[in-house]
């Protein structure tokens, strides 16, 4: 690529990270370790406990009567200071920092307290005080797909904001020719990456100069950077991002920090003063970002000998409740080819994307490949199941034919280098898949259940930045202008005494990419890697400015590497230029290496590289006649490659293609549905290893997160949008008991397009490695259907079929006001008093407040409607309500429905309760159900209590009701009752109601 | 996720602890460990005035091994239960249950006193201070009381002792002669609370089998040597009658599934030791 090049003695070689020292160590300073000015304020989010609601009312007057709060911003005040945020559609979908008049996902901010720190803010938040209206919701996107359903964004009069149909070749002929049409439909769940550190943001509104001066965690893209300052109603130039060396993870989710860069923006301008938030583990799972899930219904057709004449692939993608720029990338990066690793030249693809009352989705490492594989490659595994064909010799015939690189897919990905057929026998033969074969027989010989399973993928890196534009028809496109390309930059400094320092626009969250620069500009300048200090920080206000610049899509190794390599060769030309015009020979008769210049067959005839380093800096005269002064050097780059889409729709969406191969031996347990990993092989062509111990760092990575999201990870929402994975004993990340060591193999085929000749790596096994599992566990049990993650419970289910049935007679159905509750649960219990006396205490407020613990007012607020304010809990768990009860279909003594509904700090909850009297001997015999649904911080963080609360709740009003019937003198009202102290209805009723924590 | 304010106290001797408990009474939280208490104050779900950390009574750690029970001091941690190297002649059955709890780092943390008080229906102390049917002795200033296992935990995370009391020692029985004992359980992770956990002792004419995960509490169940069809129905019946509850993680069939299946396997594991 470079005549001047050198070809290097670090590039390709394991070298230890340079950053290592820095982390392992505890040295390496994160966003919320940093300084702040003085008078720095906290933030804490109020969030919302509903899916879907109106707001009707936020009154913030007490919280800012609570002590050190300085303000609450609400949706009035963002408005007033700021414009929705851009979206790549044209619809009537705003999203804004805070919600304005309608919450639509659980966690969605609504309220920001601003006070001197975060204990006495997230104190406050317990004071805002907001009416909810809560409205139908739309969860799931087939359903919100459908007229009729609830409207996430009523003035788009749908939920499926775009739909776009795409064909390239001839599919219709393709199925027409076809001897078999296979089907199959996925659906891919909802997940995300857990980076370890969550969003920080420190933001300063400077008065003076009209500028907000951002200290954050943003990891790019810049795309939108433009989408925040526009937000704020300011210039680009207006608003300072600057992102730190060292960043706890990102995996893309650290872009979706933009909503909170804005709303800290406002509130710093608000204040008067410097605002600092840190989210918190619960924030993050349940509003940060999760990666779209996607039903997808694949066809292949294919002739009866194994040849894939064409595919059709119909895709739902789910955004939740906005679409956040970049969204909706997931489905369109990959676009180009949606043929994946095959050979395939007819395809028709529909895309059609729905909002939900779910968290927003976003950028999550695999962007759209988990789910695009889980489709292909899980419909591959059928067409060899119907057709009765070995797996694997399937995927052999359908491949993308050696030789026919670079390599044009149908739907317009330009396939740069590869060998498939050569890496697929490489990992047959050094993964041992024979003996895999062998292991396979013998377990299914004494009847076990084992199964191998197979996927063959394509991994794109360094997005084409017009990609997103072939959303939108080829008229509006030429409206708006084409895009594509994606700049890199990359700026090598060496200071007069002959020292190097290279800054980059990458923003690492722990991947290395200092280390990999380091060997490049190394090789090129002849100095070692350590010796070079790279500086990863990046500030919008001093440095070189790329809309592409940040950290996703797998850019490093071909974006910013090639910046670098550009820039390192024109230092390493200035510096020889430099050294033969002092020593006064020819410049093609020098070598650079060690800290000197010297001639190659006279190393004697040199000079130091400070010398040369030192003229450049102090004697700018001394310079070669017409050369620039300094030693500075930016390289940018951008790949021709990178071509907007054409008129056909066809769009080279990403620069390189790798090519990724596994397959695995897994064993399911009939009993339990637990599943064993028995081997795991994973081949990798990501053309030129830059560093293969940084690119075995991201494979045992990719590979543990896309085990997790076979096995244990999904964002879990209920029928009405209640969000239930809101800590990390809810959503399962694995640990290293869970992952087993795979065998990771490469085959090297340089890129052509990138000047070191390599690709991506990062996302390879989040692509490849979920549906390798599910296809060995469909090959172990034969099941068609597999809903990731496949859980023991869910695998034993579909293994075990029905059950032994319970040994007495099945209990009623539930009422119908109970049949679809999450919660639900009955019972009954003796009272020892006549039904009318307990019928009386039902319908008491009096005798409710006297004898309720913990409750601290009742009051009659219209016919059999009443309000409290009560204390609930079980054992150590405590929580303050604000209760609305009724009570309806009153038939004394003997039947009443009660219904009702919970507000607290702790969540929302919302319920009904059918009771029936009848009297016995000595007493009453209460039969009661009940059920309710339940949203917000408990249902997030504490499923698998409720039910068990419930009944401890619901065993001690019994108790205490039967002794307060026993013994009716009154006792005094307190929060605090004595032991075995009497209760009452009031503490059934909210129970019925819910919450029980 | 920051915890209200509260008061921290650290008293050094029981006497002083009991004190503080009966004058503070409901306001006063005891943390022994604190590996499930701190992540529910950061939650907002426990918000106590005090919050008294025993783990600095030195008296409270120990263990000792009594002719009928082990007793254990209430802040001896669980990795210390688990290292003790008499463990696995005195008790089998916690020798095989301690390792399924949570991982070594947090073992070396946790207290036993501390997860018997908190009493988790998916813990695995509690399953197997009830399958041995132990006890647990209760202090206050009024005194100090045992109380039987199937007694001390009524429900979810609610236990017998009162607003004064705290839990000073628990007491495992030891391994009886010509008794088996097997632990198994089904989770997530390793480390992970339990979906199901299957403690039995067994002898040749008794099986005694407690689950945990399931109900509200662990439960125990105790039948003569069944077998076959007959210990199907027994394990179907029990099954049922525990009510599980369908979850993130499992369904309340895959809980009835596991108390069959499993409960099968750890009885038949349980009854080869005791031959």
């Amino acid at each position: 690529m470079n005549e001047v090049a050198n070809k290097g003695k670090f590039v390709g070689k394991a070298i230890e990270r340079v950053e290592d020292p820095q982390l392992l160590t505890g040295q390496a300073i994160f966003t919320a370790d940093m300084p702040t000015r003085e008078g720095t304020l906290h933030a804490a989010i109020l969030r919302s406990p509903h899916a879907h609601a109106e707001i009707v009312a936020i009154d913030t007057s007490a919280a800012l009567r609570q002590p050190g709060v300085v303000a609450v911003l609400t949706g009035r005040e963002i408005k007033e200071e700021s414009d929705p945020f851009l979206i790549v559609l044209r619809k009537p979908m705003d999203q804004w920092s805070l919600a304005i008049d309608r919450v639509r996902f659980v966690g969605e901010s609504v309220a920001l307290v601003v006070a001197t720190d975060r204990y006495l803010a997230e104190d406050a938040l317990e004071h805002i005080k907001v009416e909810y209206k809560p409205l139908p919701a739309a969860v799931f996107p087939q359903d919100a797909a459908k007229e009729g359903a609830p409207l996430v964004h009523p003035d788009c009069g749908t939920n499926v904001v775009s739909e776009r149909h795409f064909s390239y070749g001839d599919p219709d002929k393709a199925f027409a020719e076809a001897d078999k049409i296979v089907e199959l439909t996925v659906d891919y769940p909802r997940n995300s990456q857990t980076p370890m550190e969550g969003y920080v943001v420190v933001a300063e509104y400077r008065h003076d100069e009209k500028t907000y001066d951002v200290q954050s965690n943003f990891q790019g893209p810049f795309t939108v950077h433009p989408v925040m300052s526009k937000a704020l109603r300011v210039k680009g130039t207006q608003l300072r991002m600057r992102s730190p060396a060292y960043m706890g993870g990102g995996f893309g989710i650290k872009q979706a920090i933009f909503p909170y860069v804005v709303l800290m923006c406002i509130a710093s301008k608000r204040v008067g003063r410097p605002v600092r938030w840190i989210e918190d583990r619960l924030e993050h799972l349940t509003a940060a970002i999760a990666a779209p899930n996607r039903v997808i219904r694949g066809q292949a057709a294919v002739k009866n000998d194994g040849t894939i004449l064409g595919f059709r692939f119909e895709q739902l993608d789910d955004y939740g409740a906005y679409l956040r720029p970049p969204m909706p990338g997931p489905l369109y990066r990959q676009h180009g080819i949606m043929t994946g690793a095959y050979g395939v030249k007819n395809i028709a693809i529909t895309n059609r994307l729905v909002v939900t009352n779910k968290t927003p989705s976003g950028m999550v490492r695999g962007f759209g490949g988990p789910q695009m594989y889980y489709g292909i490659e899980r419909l591959i595994q059928r067409v060899a199941v119907e057709l009765g064909m070995d797996h694997l010799e399937l995927i052999k015939k359908n491949l993308v034919p050696a030789g026919s690189f670079p390599y044009r897919a149908p739907a317009g990905a330009l396939l740069d280098s590869g060998d498939y057929q050569a890496a697929v026998a490489i990992a047959e033969k050094d993964g041992r898949l024979a003996e895999l074969r062998a292991r396979r027989d013998k377990a299914r010989a004494e009847g076990r259940l084992y199964g191998i399973g197979f996927a063959a993928i394509v991994e794109p890196a360094q997005s084409n930045m017009g990609y997103l534009s072939t959303i939108n028809p080829v008229d509006e496109r030429k409206k708006s202008g084409p895009k594509g390309g994606n700049v890199a930059y990359c700026t090598i400094n060496i200071d007069p005494l002959g020292n190097v320092s290279v800054t980059a626009d990458s923003l690492p969250q722990g991947q290395g990419h200092a280390t990999v620069l380091s060997q490049i500009i190394a090789d090129q300048l002849g100095v070692r890697p350590q010796d070079i200090v790279a500086n990863m920080e990046r500030d919008t206000q001093r440095d070189p400015w790329s809309i592409a610049q940040g950290n996703y899509s797998s850019r490093f190794s071909s974006a910013t590497t090639s910046s670098a390599f550009f820039a390192a060769c024109r230092l390493r030309e200035k510096l020889l230029k430099i050294a033969a015009h002092l020593l006064k020979v020819p410049e093609d008769t020098l070598e650079l290496a060690e800290g000197k210049v010297f001639q190659k067959d006279n190393p004697q005839v040199g000079i130091r590289l400070s010398r040369v380093a030192g003229t450049a800096h102090w004697s700018p005269s001394e310079l070669p006649p017409g050369m620039a002064p300094g030693l500075s050097e930016t390289g940018a780059w951008s790949p021709p490659e990178l071509e907007p889409p054409n008129d056909a729709d066809q769009i080279n969406t990403s620069l390189t293609y790798s090519f990724v191969f596994d397959f695995c031996g897994v064993e399911v347990d009939r009993d339990t549905g637990r599943i064993r990993i028995d081997r795991y092989v994973t081949m990798h062509d990501s053309g030129k290893l830059l560093n293969p111990l940084l690119a075995k760092g991201q494979v045992y990575g990719a590979f543990a997160w896309g085990l997790g999201a076979a096995l244990f990870e999904e964002f879990v929402y209920k029928e009405d949008g209640s969000f239930l994975s809101g800590t990390f004993a809810d959503y399962l990340c694995p640990t290293a008991p869970e992952v087993p060591e795979p065998q990771i193999l490469h085959f090297e085929s340089p890129s052509p397009f990138t000047p070191l000749g390599a690709k991506g790596i990062a996302e390879s096994n989040c692509m490849s490695t979920p549906v390798c599992i599910a296809n060995a566990i469909a090959d172990a049990t034969g099941l068609k259907d597999l809903r990731l993650p496949l859980t023991p419970s869910k695998l034993a289910g579909l293994l075990q079929g029905d059950e032994p049935a319970p040994p007495k007679k099945a209990e009623a159905p539930a009422a119908a006001n109970i049949a679809d509750r999450s919660v639900q649960g009955r019972g009954s219990a003796f009272v020892p008093a006549p039904p009318r006396a307990v019928w009386q205490a039902l319908i008491d407020p009096e005798m409710l407040k006297r004898v309720v613990p913990g409750c601290h007012s009742v009051a009659l607020v219209g016919p059999n409607t009443y309000d409290a304010s009560i204390t609930l809990g079980v054992g150590v768990v405590k929580g303050r309500f604000k209760a609305k009860v009724s009570l309806s279909n009153l038939q004394a003594p003997k039947s009443a429905i009660i219904q009702g509904a919970l507000d607290g700090p702790l969540g929302s909850s919302e319920g009904v309760g059918n009771i029936s009297l009848a009297a016995v001997d000595g007493g009453t015999q209460v039969n009661y159900e009940y059920g309710f649904d339940i949203s917000g911080k408990v249902a997030a963080i504490g499923g698998r209590m409720l039910d068990g609360a419930t009944r401890v709740l619901m065993k001690q009003f019994f108790e205490r009701l039967g002794s307060t019937m026993e013994a009716p003198a009154p006792e005094p009202s307190s929060s605090t009752p004595a032991p075995k102290a009497k209760t009452s209805w009031w503490k059934v009723i909210l129970k019925l109601l819910g919450l029980a924590k | 996720m920051k915890p209200h304010k509260f008061d921290y106290v650290r008293p050094t001797r029981l006497e002083e602890a009991l004190d503080i408990l009966s004058s503070r009474k409901d306001d006063v939280r005891i943390i022994a460990g604190g590996l499930s208490l701190v992540a529910m104050m950061n939650f907002r779900l426990v918000e106590p005035a005090v919050l008294m950390d025993i783990v600095h009574i030195e008296s409270l750690g120990y263990i000792k091994a009594g002719e009928q029970a082990i007793e254990v001091g209430a802040i001896t941690q669980q990795a210390r239960l688990l290292a003790w190297d008499r463990l696995p002649a005195l008790s089998p059955l916690l020798a095989k249950g301690m390792p399924h709890i949570g991982h070594f780092q947090t073992r070396s943390r946790g207290t036993v006193g501390g997860s018997i008080a908190h009493s988790d229906p998916s813990s695995e102390l509690p399953l197997c201070l009830a399958v041995l049917d132990g006890s647990v002795t209760l202090a206050s200033t009024r005194g100090t009381r045992n109380v039987k296992a199937e007694d001390f935990q009524v429900g979810l995370m609610t236990t017998d002792k009162q607003a004064d009391e705290m839990v000073t020692a628990v007491h495992f029985p030891v391994a009886r002669p010509g008794t088996g004992y097997a632990f198994d359980e089904v989770t997530m992770r390793h480390g992970d609370l339990a979906i199901c956990a299957i403690a039995v002792a067994a002898t040749k004419d008794r099986i005694r089998m407690g689950v945990g995960g399931v109900a509200d509490k662990p439960t125990v169940r105790e039948w003569p040597a069944l077998s076959g069809k007959d210990l199907d129905e027994a394990l179907n019946e029990f099954a049922w009658d525990l009510h599980g509850m369908d979850d993130v993680h499992a369904t309340a069939q895959y809980r009835r599934q596991l108390v069959r299946k499993l409960g099968r396997k750890v009885i038949l594991e349980a009854q080869q030791c005791c031959k």
